[in-house]
């Protein structure tokens, strides 16, 4: 499971990374959402996929619970990704409606901007 | 805080009084005010001569005590003798400047600030036994000098000449502070007195060539040893009081003062010996070669400048050879730092004299090309006295005082070729030879500069002002420099005893033991072969004068462009920049995706070779989870949406095979036993879709920017790198434990200690709660954020008005 695992994040991160290397801005932003669930399923699969119980509490008679701590960090990465993902989709459409342009090959800083 | 503190800082404090004083007395011209402070200062180290005669005085103030850094200042007999040339020169050239520099004409505020600056650098220079402090005054002399060259600043040539001065003294600051830094390492003390009684027991410590290397590195570019000379020519363009004082008497000999200050505790290696001589004498050949090509009267006293810096500094060199020897051979080499001593304040009297006479013939002429001047004898008797004075001196005629040290220099240079240490024997026959050629073109120059200007005929055609004798003030102070010169050429025992041998025991501290010792300058020796080179060197010397314009173009001509100093340094200033902006243009192409190429680059490099390099690439494939059938599929899934986002052309697609991946991964928390986290990935994957079809509305399509995926570009081979660096780290970590999970204990004690069974959300509101609260904030940041970029629309705005 964790070598299919291993596998199966590289590859995800390969696509991120191939991704977030074009030139569309739309591209990068499903990039970084790739890159986003690879790094959850990172943080899953280092914890250890260990069968265990659901870590709650009296469902079943058992100690032997899932490492609830992965988890917790897990939820908190989901939810800060979403509000940066959804900052850079209103940014893209914003840069969008400015430049009239969705290609990063147009949004290239300028050193006589600051003369 | 003694007197002798105040005595340094003085000068400084009247820098900050200066500007005031200049806009209250608009009458009155603001050097007569600045004048009296030099002059106190020197009656009051005047007053330090009978004391230094037997011991140093010392005064200290704490400054910062936790690390040594001490203002400590200590007057010993060179640093008076320093002290004495500094404020007694500095007198003569503000006395001087009242009268060069127009009342009306010039910002005397800045002028008399930025000099008096000076002083209190060079005071301290002189005075600090903290090496610390020494540095910070060290950097204030090339700070005021900098600016006093620049004092012009709206003339290019100033501009490039403080620019160039700046640079290369800076250099060399820098290098000494290195060295005083590892001096500090070695003996633990920034106190000089202390480090130089540590002396010798360092000498086999790694850091004592690197520390005397870096040191004479620092002293060599301030006194304008070659090759770093090539600053004193371009410093020139400062008004003439400041080349007078900073750039032939006073600063270019901080670089003599720390070599004889450091004397006692490097002189033990042989290194020393070879470097300060063998780089003086070059110096004192160059210098004396390339004066006679100069055409500008304060070109050829920069040029001779550095070649008498070039003599004091081999004497200096030779001198150290005293340390070894002087038991055997009656302080035979001690001589040679009385001569340096001796010479360094017969230049400074000369010299200053020299460049002030030149500041007259500039004044009252208009030009300074000796090709236009001629013939001012007659207008100018007391200027050309002056000048006769001062040039013979310094070509080392008697009676003048450059005859006495002149033969010293001869005299310790004959000696230097008995010496049988270091392998000298050989080589050393080569020292008497060049300084007795340095000699002969230090006399044709001299020549040069009194006959050219004085003598032969008066061409009035080609002076910009007509020509007539300069007022008393101008005239008095280079007046007194050359009755110095005159009174030492005939009573050189007047200042022997009083300031010269305590100087020399400074120097040479082994001295102080051997009561014996003292110093006897005599004016005949009898037929010595110093006194034979003497006569050669004049003999030889009119001939080369008289043939001067036969052999001078020659000079110019044997020096190819690419191998002068100051081309080199043009040069080399030019192609740092260049490069710099080049290496600059190149890297930083203003493209996102260049800096993600390297930053990407780098994460392969650095992960893998650390993987690498520490063996951590180890796979345990025994302790694996099985896989099961659900397991697999839902794999699968993720690979084919995978496959079809980065392959898709529709955008459309992209975000269905992304909403998908999502659900998958929402799914795969299910069987991972994580109900939280697929309720909020479920929940969170479907707005992001909406979110994702919201922009999507208002994007163009993407397929046609893009170009087709190549497997060989940079773009995919990053990639790939980046997908098996992260599944080798996976592979490599999954099953590495080093100690156990604290998850127990929240399992444990998450109904004991917080009243929950879900431990998950127990984890996020009450174990952990704070991550929860900022990851709030970032939520409640991020929508802020959106409704901002929505609404404000400042640009549109700007631009209705400027259509309106």
């Amino acid at each position: 499971m964790e070598l299919l695992m291993a596998i199966l994040i590289g590859l995800m991160f390969a696509a991120a990374t191939y991704l977030i290397l074009s030139k569309s801005l739309l591209r990068i932003i499903i990039g970084t959402a790739i890159l986003s669930h690879g790094v959850n399923l990172f943080v899953l699969t280092m914890g250890g996929v260990k069968r265990g119980d659901v870590p709650i509490l009296g469902l079943k008679a058992t100690s032997a619970y899932n490492d609830p701590l992965p988890q917790a960090l897990i939820l908190t990465a989901i939810v800060i990704s979403f509000g940066v993902t959804a900052f850079f989709l209103v940014l893209a459409y914003r840069a969008y409606q400015e430049l009239d342009s969705e290609s990063i090959s147009k949004t290239r800083g300028h050193e006589a901007d600051d003369e | 805080m003694s007197l002798l503190h105040l005595a340094i800082l003085l000068p400084f404090f009247a820098a900050l009084l200066i500007p005031l004083i200049y806009t209250w007395t608009k009458k009155i011209h603001t050097g007569w005010l600045v004048l009296p402070i030099p002059v106190i200062l020197f009656i009051y180290f005047l007053s330090y001569i009978p004391k230094t005669a037997y011991e140093a005085t010392t005064a200290s103030f704490n400054w910062i005590p936790r690390y040594g850094i001490n203002f400590t200042v200590v007057v010993d007999g060179l640093s008076l003798l320093f002290a004495l040339l500094i404020t007694g020169i500095g007198s003569l050239v503000v006395f001087y400047s009242i009268f060069y520099l127009g009342k009306n004409k010039e910002r005397l505020n800045n002028f008399y600030a930025f000099l008096m600056v000076f002083m209190t650098a060079m005071l301290g220079v002189v005075l600090s036994d903290n090496l610390i402090v020494l540095y910070l005054f060290w950097e204030l002399t090339s700070i005021s000098s900098f600016l006093l060259i620049g004092y012009w600043y709206h003339r290019e040539r100033s501009r490039y000449g403080a620019r160039k001065a700046m640079t290369i003294t800076v250099f060399g600051g820098l290098m000494m502070l290195g060295g005083f830094i590892l001096l500090h390492i070695m003996t633990d003390s920034y106190s000089l007195r202390e480090i130089l009684a540590a002396g010798p027991a360092i000498s086999n410590h790694a850091f004592f060539i690197p520390a005397m290397i870096l040191i004479l590195l620092g002293a060599f570019t301030k006194s304008a040893q070659v090759p770093f000379h090539i600053w004193l020519p371009d410093a020139m363009e400062a008004p003439t009081p400041v080349s007078a004082y900073l750039h032939s008497a006073t600063m270019v000999k901080a670089g003599l003062y720390i070599v004889a200050r450091f004397t006692p505790l490097f002189a033990v290696s042989g290194v020393w010996f070879t470097v300060v001589s063998v780089v003086g004498i070059i110096t004192l050949l160059w210098g004396s070669i390339n004066a006679t090509k100069k055409n500008d009267l304060k070109a050829i006293l920069a040029y001779s400048t550095i070649s008498q810096l070039g003599l004091i500094m081999t004497l200096l060199g030779i001198g150290a050879a005293s340390l070894h020897f002087d038991s055997l051979s009656n302080n035979l080499y001690a001589a040679a730092v009385v001569a340096a001593v001796f010479h360094l304040f017969n230049h400074a009297t000369f010299k200053g004299s020299l460049f002030m006479m030149v500041g007259i013939v500039d004044h009252e002429t208009g030009t300074r090309d000796i090709r236009r001047l001629g013939g001012l004898m007659r207008i100018m008797p007391v200027t050309a006295t002056i000048a006769f004075i001062g040039t013979f001196a310094m070509a080392g005629i008697p009676p003048f005082n450059g005859f006495l040290s002149k033969e010293m220099f001869f005299e310790s240079l004959v000696e230097i070729t008995h010496l049988n240490l270091w392998n000298v024997e050989t080589w050393g026959i080569l020292l008497p030879v060049i300084a007795w050629v340095a000699s002969v073109f230090t006399f044709v120059y001299s020549m040069i500069i009194f006959f050219k200007t004085f003598t032969g005929k008066i061409k009035p055609y080609l002076l910009p002002k007509k020509p007539h004798e300069a007022s008393l003030g101008l005239i008095l102070p280079p007046a007194i420099l050359a009755a110095l010169v005159v009174i030492i050429g005939f009573f050189p025992n007047l200042i022997a005893a009083p300031i010269l041998e305590p100087a020399v025991k400074a120097i040479l501290p082994t001295l102080s033991g051997a009561d014996d010792f003292s110093i006897h300058i005599g004016f005949w020796h009898g037929f010595t072969p110093a006194l034979l080179m003497t006569i050669g060197v004049v003999i030889v010397g009119i001939f080369l004068y008289k043939t001067h314009r036969f052999w001078k173009p020659f000079l110019t001509v044997k020096i190819p462009k690419w191998l002068r100093i100051g081309k080199a340094y043009d040069n080399s200033m030019f192609y740092m920049e260049q490069g710099a902006y080049r290496l600059t243009m190149y890297v930083m192409t203003g493209w996102l995706r260049t800096y993600l190429n390297y930053m990407l680059f780098s994460f392969i490099v650095l992960v893998l070779g650390t993987l690498v390099i520490t063996d951590s690439l180890n796979f345990d494939f025994s302790n694996l989870t099985q896989v099961t059938v659900v397991d697999g599929v839902l794999a699968a899934v993720i690979l084919v949406t995978l496959i079809g986002i980065v392959f898709s052309k529709s955008r459309i697609t992209s975000i269905i095979l992304l909403g998908a991946m999502g659900y998958t991964i929402s799914i795969f928390f299910v069987i991972a036993s994580a109900p939280d986290l697929a309720l909020t990935q479920l929940v969170i994957e479907t707005i992001s879709v909406v979110l994702y079809l919201l922009v999507f509305y208002h994007l163009p399509q993407f397929s046609n920017i893009e170009e087709k995926p190549k497997f060989l570009s940079v773009k995919t081979l990053l990639s790939i790198g980046v997908g098996i660096t992260i599944t080798l780290l996976a592979l490599s970590a999954y099953d590495t434990t080093f100690y156990e999970s604290i998850s127990q204990y929240y399992i444990d004690n998450v109904y004991k200690e917080a009243a929950g069974k879900n431990i998950v959300n127990v984890i996020l509101v009450d174990f952990r709660g704070f991550d929860t609260l900022f990851e709030t904030a970032v939520l409640a940041i991020a929508s802020i954020g959106i409704f901002a970029m929505i609404k404000l629309r400042l640009t549109k705005r700007r631009r209705k008005h400027e259509n309106e």
